[in-house]
């Protein structure tokens, strides 16, 4: 049996995500042994063209390059992974989305004319068939490995979309919202970093996005009693995963 | 409250020594204690832990640790925890195997022996939580080693309760601030002229045992007295109360009930109130590989009717909406937990209503839930009439 092969490949983003997986320290070395390294720019500039067996994908489409790119890295690789709030939400960029790009543009480059970009920032679901999204700005090293030794099990990977309430209750945390009227939004947001905020005693600000079942609209009072006027709210929900809380405060 | 020889009053010394005697034993010592701005379950090992002049105010999806002037030790609501985060834990391993080089399996049961805990200051309705996980958890054809194992090695040192809460309903559930069994020490907290002080029953054998070597006095007629009026007077002071109906009726007839729809538009399908329950017990159990397929492991870990993974079966979730979550949860609870276990799932220790962000309250829910089956009874009885 061959060993599999793995490509990473980050359109607009950060690094942010593909670099949880070289953080992974204590695993790299099994991981290398596991599967061939074909195509990740941040770890080797030794590339190979592929078909691969699992491609992670970061970052989201923002030109038409980008849309045009991650087509060909879907006809090349068996499995696509997303990892991160850019190719699973767009971003912190999505919030393009919300304003006129081209006013950006003239405002920003002596000459508007040499870009081209798309009005929208957008997850890479939009554009190609995604097998898996992995959530968070960045991803969870944990959940990032999960999904990889998922893959190559052949199972399907553990990863669920309660929300953070559900981490938060495990672990101990006394409810930042309940006992000290502290805005957060754990309650709507997708569980997967382990609850690290309220663990700390601030709020949830959403990273991971939207959890499987959010009732946005429900939260909304809860902020505005905890002191959150209707601009705090609306920031608080525009931020890296501005573009998929903007869909279920519009659901 | 029963009337016990073997009675006795433990001043604040003696609640000391009653934590260095349970440590001695080989016993790891849980109790409240304030962290996080909360009175939390905690591993005590003195009784300065212990959360001595704190209170807690509370509403639905309001919880505020206040100070007491009176220096009172147990006069405080129901936290964010419950004992059952100790005696099923919201993770657990249940084995592990290992693949050897030649392509054998190997699997380990999860022996890894279970502590041996003192619980200090279990309220009544906790004890009657417990007694409903035991059958649930320990109970029936196929018991839950590790609960089975931690529960019966487990010394319970019941508080009786005299400071309820606004969220409490527990008199309303068939249950009191009275302690009367399930205990092997039993505490009701006296705070008077005569002194900071505890009247102490033991309720077992090992009770008996472990008060001998506590330094303590008979109990006092006064003693008595003041810890008699203190839980009956708590009696009166429940924050809240179930609508006085059959609710195991009542939750079979509102099915269809048009409330489901207005608890679904406020229910954050968060999961809260399924985790701060004492006798919410659901789990779900998840596999763990490593990279390279040599080492796996089954793991618990707590899971809810409010997740929306929890119903999922071949196709999707059973119940895709939180009408539906919240109303598996209610009707489970109130009613159908009857059928599958002989009691109700509620002791009316209040955390759900406490602990839910928006403040959903399940005596509110019943009594709307009440309210719009009169009025449907009322309706078709005039309709009757009408023929």
């Amino acid at each position: 049996m061959s060993v599999p092969t793995l490509a990473v490949f980050k359109l607009a983003s950060c690094d942010g995500c593909q670099l949880t997986l070289l953080d992974c320290e204590d695993e790299l070395l099994t991981l290398a042994g596991e599967v061939r390294i074909a195509h990740f720019l941040e770890a080797s500039s030794a590339l190979t063209p592929g078909p691969y067996d699992l491609a992670l994908v970061e970052g989201s489409v923002t030109t038409p390059a980008d849309a045009e790119r991650v087509r060909e890295i879907r006809a090349r690789s068996r499995r696509l992974v997303t990892i991160g709030a850019c190719a699973t939400a767009g971003g912190i960029q999505a919030l393009r989305n919300f304003a006129d790009v081209e006013e950006f543009t003239r405002a920003v480059y002596a000459r508007p004319d040499y870009i081209d970009v798309l009005a929208t920032s957008t997850p890479v679901a939009d554009h190609v068939d995604v097998d898996f999204e992995l959530r968070g700005c960045p991803v969870d090293r944990g959940q990032l490995l999960e999904v990889i030794t998922a893959y190559l099990a052949g199972r399907k990977p553990d990863i669920p979309d309660h929300s953070v309430c559900f981490a938060c209750k495990r672990r101990g945390t006394v409810c930042v919202t309940v006992a000290h009227g502290t805005p957060c939004l754990g309650p709507v947001t997708h569980a997967g970093c382990g609850a690290v905020c309220p663990a700390y005693g601030r709020g949830c600000y959403g990273c991971f996005g939207p959890s499987g079942s959010p009732n946005l609209r429900a939260l909304i009072p809860l902020l505005h009693r905890d002191g959150m006027d209707d601009r705090a709210v609306e920031r608080l929900l525009r931020t890296f995963n501005a573009a998929a809380f903007d869909r279920e405060v519009r659901s | 409250m029963t009337k016990n020889p073997a009675a006795g009053v433990l001043d604040r010394d003696g609640l000391s020594a009653l934590v260095e005697v349970l440590i001695a034993r080989g016993r790891t010592v849980i109790g409240p204690t304030v962290r996080d701005g909360a009175i939390v379950l905690a591993e005590i090992t003195s009784a300065d832990d212990l959360p001595f002049g704190w209170g807690t105010q509370v509403e639905a999806g309001r919880y505020r640790l206040v100070p007491r002037t009176d220096g009172a030790v147990f006069a405080h609501t129901a936290g964010p925890q419950s004992w059952k985060t100790f005696l099923h834990p919201p993770r657990e391993r249940l084995w592990s195997a290992e693949r050897a080089q030649d392509g054998t399996l190997s699997v380990t049961g999860d022996d890894s022996g279970q502590p041996s805990y003192a619980f200090l200051g279990v309220r009544p309705c906790d004890l009657r939580a417990i007694t409903i996980q035991d059958r649930v958890l320990a109970g029936g054809r196929y018991p839950d080693q590790g609960y089975r194992e931690r529960r019966t090695g487990a010394f319970l040192v019941a508080a009786e309760c005299t400071e309820p809460g606004a969220t409490c309903f527990c008199v309303s559930m068939g249950g009191g601030p009275a302690a009367d069994s399930g205990f092997d020490l039993a505490l009701t907290e006296v705070l008077d002229g005569a002194g900071h002080r505890f009247l102490v029953r033991s309720g077992s054998e090992a009770g008996q045992e472990i008060l001998a070597d506590l330094p303590h006095r008979p109990a006092d007629a006064a003693t008595r007295d003041a810890a008699r009026v203190a839980v009956d007077e708590a009696r009166d002071r429940m924050g809240r109360a179930m609508p006085p109906v059959d609710l195991r009726t009542l939750m079979g007839e509102s099915l269809e009930a048009d409330r489901w729809d207005d608890v679904a538009a406020r229910c954050l399908t968060c999961g809260n109130c399924t985790m701060v329950c004492p006798t919410c017990f659901c789990t779900t159990t998840e596999e763990v590989t490593d990279l390279t397929g040599d080492h796996a492991e089954r793991w618990q870990r707590w899971d809810s009717c409010f997740d929306v993974d929890f119903s999922h079966l071949h196709g999707g979730p059973v119940r895709a909406s939180s009408r539906s979550r919240y109303r598996q949860w209610l009707t489970h609870k109130l009613s159908t937990w009857y059928e599958q276990f002989g009691s109700s799932g509620c002791v009316g220790c209040g955390r759900c209503v406490t602990w839910c962000p928006v403040g959903i309250d399940i005596t509110e829910e019943a009594r709307a839930l009440h309210d719009e089956r009169a009025g449907r009874l009322r309706h078709e009885q005039r309709k009757e009439t009408e023929q």
